[in-house]
């Protein structure tokens, strides 16, 4: 498989992941989506990646960023990826 | 004679060997999370792919002690898959299965594919998997295959030791 550019952790249904996926989409970005568990203490995977439970969060290989919170996901991207950006 | 009946199940044409095991991509629990993963992409050597009834069946129980106290995931990538959903998986996975991920195939259209479907009686709407046994080489060649053509009806391990042994040096 070539690995998608982008891991996305997140929550089935979690309106904070869904805005991070909508601006995925929108900058036609390769994500490959990684679910875990609604309980946090069953999120030690995100820890481990993010230093955080919380969801979303994203790994972006071409940058070498790993990153939480969708607002600071969405600001990222839109950065990184959008109009105007790098 | 016993005074109870173990039912024979209807002659299958299931995936047998000599065949390339069929690909499919479905979501693939591990003890953590889960995602969409394609079987060709996850077979890169050995591989044991054992289809069971739905989590919380006995028989799916005793096969998955059986992968444990054979220490299957130990010479080889073990791969499950039932209807189950992943939420189901991982709560088997933390119970026993140690080193086995999981796919989940609720629609049971994998389940049909390798030709191991079985009809719940009494469970009206439910296609499930009839045990099964498909021991895979790195390219996904079938190399020994077993199907449960009784219910209840368990694989014989010694035969998948061997045919185990045969394949892992």
């Amino acid at each position: 498989m070539t690995e998608p550019q982008i891991t996305l952790y997140r929550l089935q249904a979690c309106p904070y992941c869904e805005r991070v996926v909508r601006t995925l989409n929108r900058f036609g970005l390769e994500y490959q989506s990684r679910y875990v568990e609604p309980m946090h203490s069953e999120r030690n995977v995100v820890k481990r990646v993010s230093g955080a439970r919380s969801v979303p969060a994203i790994i972006d290989r071409e940058t070498g960023v790993t990153m939480s919170e969708s607002a600071n996901i969405v600001e990222y991207l839109e950065g990184t990826y959008g109009e105007g950006g790098a | 004679m016993p005074d109870f009946d173990v039912v024979s199940l209807p002659e299958t044409d299931h995936v047998a060997e000599g065949d390339t095991a069929p690909d499919f991509t479905r979501p693939l629990v591990n003890e953590e999370y889960w995602e969409d993963r394609a079987l060709d992409d996850v077979v890169d050597g050995p591989t044991l792919l054992v289809f069971h009834p739905m989590d919380g069946a006995f028989q799916g129980t005793y096969l998955y002690n059986t992968i444990d106290d054979h220490g299957w995931a130990d010479d080889l990538d073990v791969l499950g898959l039932s209807i189950s959903s992943p939420y189901a998986h991982k709560r088997l996975l933390a119970e026993r299965g140690d080193g086995v991920r999981i796919f989940a195939d609720p629609g049971a259209g994998v389940i049909e594919e390798y030709g191991v479907a079985h009809d719940i009686d009494g469970m009206t709407g439910v296609t499930e998997a009839r045990p099964a046994v498909f021991l895979l080489a790195g390219d996904r060649t079938v190399e020994h295959a077993w199907v449960a053509s009784d219910h209840p009806e368990f694989p014989d391990a010694e035969a998948i030791d061997d045919a185990v042994d045969r394949l892992v040096d």
